[in-house]
């Protein structure tokens, strides 16, 4: 048996995945059209490689990934581009983003894939750029283009975790496919082991789950794996963070801000491992993925779906109870609120619940902190919920940041045990968008500084070349009237050439902008990942109404 | 969706539920307090609770708070009881509302209500009644059997809401010195703690009666932690702290110190422990510093009871490490995931 480790804290919310995981994944029908997002993945959105009225086939390249950091975008089915424009999207910004409509022709055709039947065969350059051109992303919630991770890095990698644990209540998606492709599940990751030269695979599944963890032991059994281990690990929430299964397989603590590889770890989530073998093995693009529907349906189930597939449509498969107020895509931990109903299924699309009052009751009003620890006691992050709260509320971020705020993973366990129902996350997705928000302010300003600094020099010197040009003008006049009233000259001696001075000055006003600017302190926001840049533009949406809380929290008593 | 956001879900555990589980926890004690002391006691408790719920209610008003809210948190009926159970039963009805009014109002409110106060508002009742009254804070009751007479009901509600007495009773003959205040007294008198201790108002451990009352708090503060209401390590930390000093003072000389388990089942140690150190609000919040706390607390009492000029140093103790809070929260911050290595 191995030996597993605890991380701090953790929560055991009602996981509630038992109405979903007794059927099996049903494939969802062909929807009526397709909206899909060409910024579905953590780096450069995507750039439209179709035209509207083209028709494209099944797996077609419908947007080019832009730049290093980047993911390719396909399209689902065979049909028409109907539309290329703004649409909602599946964030919680509820901003519309560049979206390709797709209306199938319904033949579902797929366009000739380039399979391999050896993947051995090919050089690791090769492996990746299948990779990236099949759109392959983490398909546990980050979307970081896989073929971006799976560099060996100088650093010898020894363990690649496969995190299996999917501790969010109501989520199965990851646990149906664990029961039912295992072995492609393996094949992936054994694809993922060649190109980080690593010595073993952890898998770890949450003891909540003995049938995906029996069928993964039976497939490592069948293939006759070596240096595969499947892991049961303890039900707790959120042990299915990357950090937090990192820590309990190998006892390695991945800080904020390190990568996990420099400490000899990488962490991929099963699904990815699973496309990553059908993108390699079979040429198959990321279109579908497996999305658990559940919560206010009468029948909650896993289906495959179709990348673009309208959200009410797929919800409609697992016929919906009457008294949904909205989707929630995600669990209920750290899941986030759909903008409409209609939005398009994404590569980060695990699960979609139906919303009601009955299943999410409204919050109860918030009472002050009663700095009762419970929170802390929860934090799988070690911090002191109640000293953030305290300093974001009262918008004294430098305090906030010196409490580790940046160190906050938002699993939302703090707000799950508050006792006085405090949206503690809520306060602490404020704090970090305000901070983003001055540091770009700042750089703005220092920017502009500079530039202005740099005008005045500029003035100031043609000011000065004007006054020396009417000078020397003005000397050589006089010069000429004195030679013509035959008086030795008189030469007038200056020490330094008028040219030089005017180098110096210039050159000091330049040195003065460097210096000011190299006093300017590295900023957070320039070590972000582009994990955290992501968010930043999506919860910049959500300041406006989070403000509004923190000025006045208590005063929503008088409306309850 | 606005207006919605994760998570979604909550933990069905409220203050009011926190709150009146230490109430619940109360319980055990004050049924052995009455059993020995009567029934004096609860018309305390029940005045200090009107008198709380009434000064609370207003105080929101005042500030226009919301105030079913606030009244529903039980926190003002909690500090009613342990404020109640501080002071002698018997004393005159005015005492009772003074105190609680004052705990509530200034202690509480005035520094901004629930959540924010520095201090333990019942500590800070008893230690301004301690200070503006200490007459009628001594007459405390004897238990049953060992006062010359004890009193029926009527003749207790007589005497706290008039003041008057039946005819030819004498207050000395129903009331009495604390087991920690007699201690106190004999030994400056130089009597000798063996000798004190034969004394009819001691029984196994220390006060006759109270000892059981400090066992019934014991009970309850067990419930707590058992029921994860508080951690164990505030109670434990201090009654460890305060059992080792008096110890090693025992060990010193048994002559002049009492034993540890004395200091332990007398006063306001038990309570103290388990129900007035682990206020969430006036303690700190680090693990590290909630034993930093619980010692200094601990220390404290056992000064202030054995050196100091009070018989009991409980409330001074709290409240002396009630101001040490935002220094020990600062100096404790606990290394965070990832970051615990020493940088070389």
């Amino acid at each position: 048996m191995r030996k597993l480790h605890q991380f701090h804290g953790g929560i055991h919310p009602p996981t509630n995945k038992a109405q979903s995981n007794q059927t099996p994944i049903v494939q969802a029908n062909l929807p009526s059209k397709l909206t899909i997002p060409l910024h579905q993945h953590v780096g450069n959105s995507a750039v439209p490689a179709v035209e509207i009225g083209q028709h494209v086939l099944k797996g077609q390249l419908i947007g080019c990934a832009e730049g290093n950091l980047s993911s390719s975008v396909h399209a689902s089915t065979s049909g028409m581009i109907a539309a290329i424009d703004k649409q909602l999207v599946a964030n919680s910004s509820g901003l519309p983003e560049l979206c390709i409509t797709l209306i199938p022709d319904g033949r579902d055709e797929w366009i000739e894939l380039d399979p391999c039947l050896d993947w051995l065969e090919c050089t690791h350059s090769e492996l990746r750029l299948k990779l990236r051109k099949a759109g392959v992303v983490g398909l546990g919630g980050a979307v970081f283009p896989s073929d971006m991770k799976l560099h060996a890095s100088q650093q010898k990698i020894k363990t690649l975790v496969l995190n299996g644990a999917e501790c969010e209540p109501y989520i199965t998606c990851d646990d149906l496919l664990m029961r039912e492709r295992a072995a492609e599940i393996l094949e992936g990751a054994q694809i993922m082991r060649a190109l980080l030269s690593t010595e073993e695979i952890l898998i770890g599944i949450e003891d909540n789950k003995p049938e995906a963890i029996s069928a993964m032991r039976a497939a490592v059994l069948e293939g006759k794996y070596q240096g595969i281990e499947v892991i049961a690990v303890p039900t707790v929430y959120p042990g299915g963070g990357a950090k937090q299964l990192i820590r309990v397989l190998t006892g390695i603590e991945v800080a904020a801000g390190v990568r996990s590889t420099n400490l000899g770890v990488q962490c991929f989530n099963v699904g990815t491992a699973y496309s990553t073998w059908r993108a390699i093995r079979f040429g198959e693009p990321l279109i579908s993925r497996i999305v658990t529907v559940t919560g206010n349906v009468s029948h909650p189930q896993n289906f495959e779906v179709l990348i673009g597939t309208p959200m009410d449509e797929l919800v409609a498969h697992a016929a919906p109870l009457n008294g949904t107020r909205y989707y929630i895509m995600g669990g209920p931990m750290m899941g986030v609120p759909m903008p409409s109903m209609q939005v398009g299924v994404i590569k980060a699309t695990n699960c979609i619940i139906a919303a009601s009052k009955e299943i999410f009751p409204p919050a109860q009003p918030a009472l002050p902190c009663i700095r009762c620890t419970r929170c802390a006691d929860a934090c799988p992050a070690e911090l002191q919920p109640q000293e953030l709260y305290w300093f974001a509320k009262a918008k004294n971020f430098d305090k906030a940041e010196d409490y580790h705020l940046f160190d906050c993973i938002e699993c939302g366990a703090c707000s799950y045990v508050c006792p006085s129902n405090i949206p503690l996350v809520q306060y602490y997705r404020f704090a970090k968008s305000e901070i983003w928000a001055q540091e770009a302010n700042q750089k703005a300003a220092d920017t502009a500084r500079e530039r202005h600094e740099f005008r005045e020099s500029r003035i100031e010197r043609e000011k000065r070349e004007k006054a020396e040009k009417l000078a020397a003008k003005e000397k050589a006049a006089s010069a000429a009237k004195t030679q013509r009233t035959e008086q030795p000259p008189t030469l007038v001696k200056t020490d330094v050439n008028p040219e030089d001075t005017l180098q110096l000055k210039i050159q000091t006003a330049i040195d003065h902008a460097k210096e000011q600017a190299a006093a300017i302190k590295p900023l957070n926001t320039e070590q972000l990942t582009p994990a955290q840049q992501a968010q930043i533009d999506e919860i910049e949406a959500q300041r406006a109404r989070i403000r509004e809380m923190a000025l006045a929290p208590v005063a929503d008593h008088t409306k309850g | 969706m606005p207006g919605f956001f994760s998570p979604f879900i909550t933990k069905p555990v409220s203050v009011s539920q926190i709150m009146l589980n230490v109430m619940l926890a109360l319980i055990p004690g004050i049924a052995i307090y009455v059993w020995y002391f009567g029934p004096a006691i609860l018309i305390s408790l029940t005045l200090a609770s009107l008198t709380a719920l009434s000064v609370e209610a207003l105080m929101l008003k005042i500030q226009n708070k919301p105030i079913a809210p606030f009244l529903k948190d039980n926190t003002a009926l909690l500090t009613a009881w342990l404020l109640a159970l501080s002071i002698p039963p018997l004393a005159p009805w005015w005492l009772v509302v003074v105190g609680t009014a004052f705990a509530i109002s200034i202690s509480k409110h005035l520094y901004g209500g629930l959540g924010n106060n520095p201090f333990n508002p019942a500590m800070i009742g008893y230690a301004v009644l301690i200070i503006s009254f200490p007459v009628h804070m001594t007459h405390w009751l004897s238990p049953n059997g060992l006062g010359a007479i004890s009193l029926s009901f009527m003749d207790q509600l007589n005497y706290i809401f008039q003041g008057t007495l039946p005819a030819g009773v004498k207050l000395d003959a129903i009331t009495m010195a604390t087991p920690l205040d007699t201690l106190k007294t004999q030994l400056h008198l130089n009597g000798q703690v063996k000798e004190i201790l034969d004394m009819p108002i001691y029984g196994r451990l220390a006060g006759h009666g109270s000892e059981w009352v400090a066992a019934g708090f014991l009970l309850g503060g067990i419930y707590l932690i058992a029921k994860r209401i508080i951690s164990w390590h505030l109670p434990v930390a201090y009654l460890t702290t305060l059992f080792i000093i008096a110890g090693i003072f025992h060990l010193i000389d048994p002559t002049h110190y009492v034993t540890p388990m004395f200091h332990l089942f007398s006063g306001a140690a038990m309570i103290g422990a388990f129900f007035i150190l682990t206020d969430p609000v006036t303690s700190p919040t680090t693990p590290k510093g909630k034993w930093l706390f619980a010692f200094g607390a601990g220390l404290l009492t056992y000064l202030i009871r054995t050196f100091g000029g009070f018989p009991d140093g409980m409330a001074f103790a709290t409240l002396l490490m009630n101001i040490c809070v935002p220094l020990i929260d600062a100096y404790t911050q606990p290394k965070v995931f990832g970051k615990k290595e020493k940088r070389s």
